[in-house]
């Protein structure tokens, strides 16, 4: 099911990079540049934040490094695939063993307990059910919530759906952690603990993270780079091991 | 998805919304039960009325003539073959060959004749038929008073209503109900008759003192036999009655029917004079007797047609009432399309509420969609999550419904014949729900479940995610 776990990505190496990155909605009359012309790369293990204002883009580039939508125009080039050139049924197989996903509302099936829950990509990547069950219990055991595995996702705080969210997107062995503003629902306590698991996982187990917040603080304090969007366009670059207040712009288009 | 995994989520995303699926299955097990009443009836009456025909024992049966017969039923002639003068005589070898052929149940010779009967002193003339002891099953001996023959050579009698009345004087008066057989019966059962005849025997020891003058003249036509002689004796036969029948047992004959039934072994062995004889003296005058006709029972209706084939291939002439079954299995295709159509419309309404749970369920779980595709599901895995759920709607539903078709037939079976019963008139068995139409209107409902969910499931795989999780 998995090459993920195959080839262990070389530290250091490039393994997502976006050129001249479109991505325009009509609405109505409108032509809206949701993403509009940004190229950048990341890292294979690297803790990238995403950071804007509402509206800026980020969601939208996360989306597309995801594999949930498609580039107007660009490219997309993860592990060496071009996303804008894979088929819905190819997508969908990079989504399942490429990439975990997290979201500021969690997004928990409501009908399926925490176990099913975190049990249903390995659903999809027909992995059996033996085998499910325990690596969803050893899953759930990493976040701390074994105990509360039969319980669904309305009996549990915002922190513990976001912890069993966490051990969902991370069920297949993805490289690649994607996270959609994790701890805008939870108060700052709760939000810590979650960037800490994440801090840990990218740590551990290496593993690239792409995080959109609006919070700078909270990305100066665990990412090791911050990328500033506005308007769809790449407003800044900045390394957050170098010297603070050092912001290299680069990439911006007149 | 593996099969199981899907199975189990089809089931859970059903189990959710417990109530809007349960009335959506409902709607298909209630089309499933009215396709299955409306076509166990069809297939019920169709049954019904063959088994009725069968026993009637007009569709499974050939007539078989001589083409020396110019009478041949009032039928168009054979044109093909020998011309009658010298195509063959229906006698004993010609019986043996008919009932050797294949699905030939029995042949037995047509014995009838125009003969006086006395009872009470009077006489009476009728036309006398034998029967075999096979009429017995025979569908006009339904509601017969009395008994059938004991044996098949029993000097017993059995009466069609028509010739009891006559016998006890009664004139059937047109307009009104007729007589109950049960009162004729009762002063007629277990009396005497006295039939008188004419014997034909053959004249062994008369032939040989004309035989110098008689021969000249056959031994030049025919070239053959010289004993071509034999005597008319009158005779005089006791038999008991045994039963009245209803029904005519012979209609399909019209004029030539009987009203009087004998025993065809007795029949036989009393060798009355038949009108052939006559015909047929010059030809054969031995021991061997010839028949006018031949009743030939065939194992099954189908098989009356290839029988007929091979018995005109002999050279008789044949008649059978094949085309009337025809023309009836024609209507009951026709009722049963009918029936069929009135069912399915039942089924097609279910079908819409199919896709309407199925559309409501899509706007419903958008997110989920969202969800199951953000974490990796394909657009197959989603299509065939809905198709499952249609699916198990439908097979559920064909279940119950068959189930409740097959109630209601029985419902109404049991209340017709209630009413039946009320009216004095024998039970009847109007609904069959055979095996087929229980694994084909199951089959049905999922095929038509499946095509409901195809395109809500279409729709569900085709929902963009982005646009899905947004969407709270």
């Amino acid at each position: 099911m998995s090459g993920s776990q195959g080839t262990p990505p070389t530290p250091g190496a490039c393994t997502i990079r976006t050129e001249d990155l479109c991505r325009h909605y009509r609405l109505g009359d409108a032509l809206i540049r949701a993403v509009d012309g940004i190229s950048l790369a990341v890292r294979s293990g690297e803790f990238v934040a995403l950071l804007g204002s509402s509206g800026s883009g980020k969601s939208s580039v996360l989306n597309l490094i995801a594999g949930l939508d498609r580039p107007t125009s660009g490219s997309v080039i993860v592990q060496g695939r071009n996303l804008a050139q894979l088929s819905r049924e190819e997508l969908s197989k990079y989504r399942l063993h490429t990439v975990g996903m997290v979201f500021q509302s969690f997004h928990l099936i409501s009908s399926m307990t925490l176990e099913e829950n975190v049990e249903l990509p390995m659903r999809f990547a027909e992995v059996e059910r033996g085998k499910r069950q325990n690596l969803a219990h050893n899953a759930l055991e990493r976040v701390g919530l074994v105990a509360r595995m039969r319980h669904r996702p309305g009996e549990l705080s915002g922190g513990e759906q976001q912890r069993a969210a966490l051990a969902r997107a991370l069920i297949n062995r993805p490289q690649l952690l994607l996270a959609d503003e994790p701890t805008g629902n939870l108060d700052s306590r709760t939000g810590t603990e979650i960037m800490n698991l994440v801090r840990d996982l990218n740590r551990q187990l290496e593993m690239t993270v792409v995080m959109v917040t609006h919070e700078r603080a909270l990305a100066e304090r665990y990412a090791e780079r911050l990328i500033f969007l506005a308007d769809g366009k790449l407003m800044g670059d900045q390394s957050n091991r170098s010297a603070a207040g050092e912001i290299k712009f680069q990439g911006e288009r007149s | 998805m593996k099969l199981p995994d899907l199975t189990e989520l089809a089931l859970r995303n059903l189990r959710e919304s417990v109530l809007r699926n349960l009335l959506t299955t409902v709607g298909i097990a209630v089309g499933v039960a009215s396709l299955v009443a409306m076509l166990s009836l069809g297939i019920g009456l169709q049954q019904l009325a063959s088994r009725r025909l069968v026993k009637s024992g007009l569709f499974d049966t050939v007539l078989v003539t001589s083409r020396r017969d110019l009478r041949n039923f009032g039928r168009e002639e054979e044109r093909t073959g020998p011309a009658p003068g010298e195509s063959r005589i229906l006698d004993e070898p010609a019986r043996r060959e008919i009932e050797h052929l294949h699905s030939v149940l029995e042949a037995y010779p047509d014995i009838r004749f125009i003969t006086e009967l006395r009872y009470d002193d009077k006489p009476h003339l009728t036309m006398v038929g034998a029967l075999p002891s096979s009429a017995r099953s025979n569908d006009a001996f339904d509601g017969m008073q009395g008994s059938f023959f004991s044996s098949e050579t029993a000097a017993e009698v059995i009466l069609q209503k028509s010739f009891a009345e006559e016998l006890l004087g009664k004139t059937p008066q047109p307009g009104i109900d007729e007589t109950r057989v049960a009162e004729l019966a009762a002063p007629l059962l277990g009396k005497e008759l006295t039939m008188r005849y004419a014997q034909r025997a053959v004249a062994q020891s008369q032939i040989s003192g004309a035989n110098a003058h008689a021969g000249d003249s056959a031994g030049k036509t025919q070239g053959n036999t010289s004993e071509t002689a034999y005597s008319v004796i009158s005779r005089e036969q006791k038999l008991r009655i045994v039963g009245v029948a209803e029904l005519d047992p012979e209609s399909m004959r019209g004029p030539t029917r009987a009203r009087v039934f004998l025993p065809l072994r007795l029949a036989e062995s009393l060798h009355v004079m038949q009108p052939t004889d006559l015909r047929e003296i010059s030809r054969s005058a031995g021991d061997e007797p010839v028949y006018s006709s031949i009743s030939v029972r065939v194992g099954n209706p189908t098989q009356v047609q290839p029988v007929e084939n091979a018995v005109k291939k002999m050279g008789f002439n044949t008649f059978s009432i094949l085309d009337a079954t025809r023309s009836l299995r024609q209507f009951f295709a026709v009722l049963d399309l009918f029936l069929g159509i009135f069912g399915s419309l039942a089924l097609a309404v279910a079908s819409i509420g199919i896709v309407n749970t199925l559309v409501m369920a899509i706007l419903e779980r958008r997110r989920e969609i969202g969800i199951m595709k953000a974490i990796g599901a394909s657009d197959a895995d989603v299509r065939t999550l809905f198709f499952a759920e249609a699916g198990a709607m439908g097979a559920l539903g064909g279940i119950v419904g068959v189930a409740l078709g097959w109630t209601i037939g029985q419902a109404i079976n049991w209340g017709t014949n209630i009413y039946l019963k009320r009216q004095a008139l024998p039970p009847e068995h109007f609904w069959s729900v055979p095996w087929w139409l229980v694994a084909g209107a199951i089959v049905f409902a999922f095929i038509v479940s499946l095509v409901s969910g195809l395109y809500p499931a279409g729709r569900a795989a085709r929902l963009d995610p982005v646009q899905a999780l947004r969407y709270e």
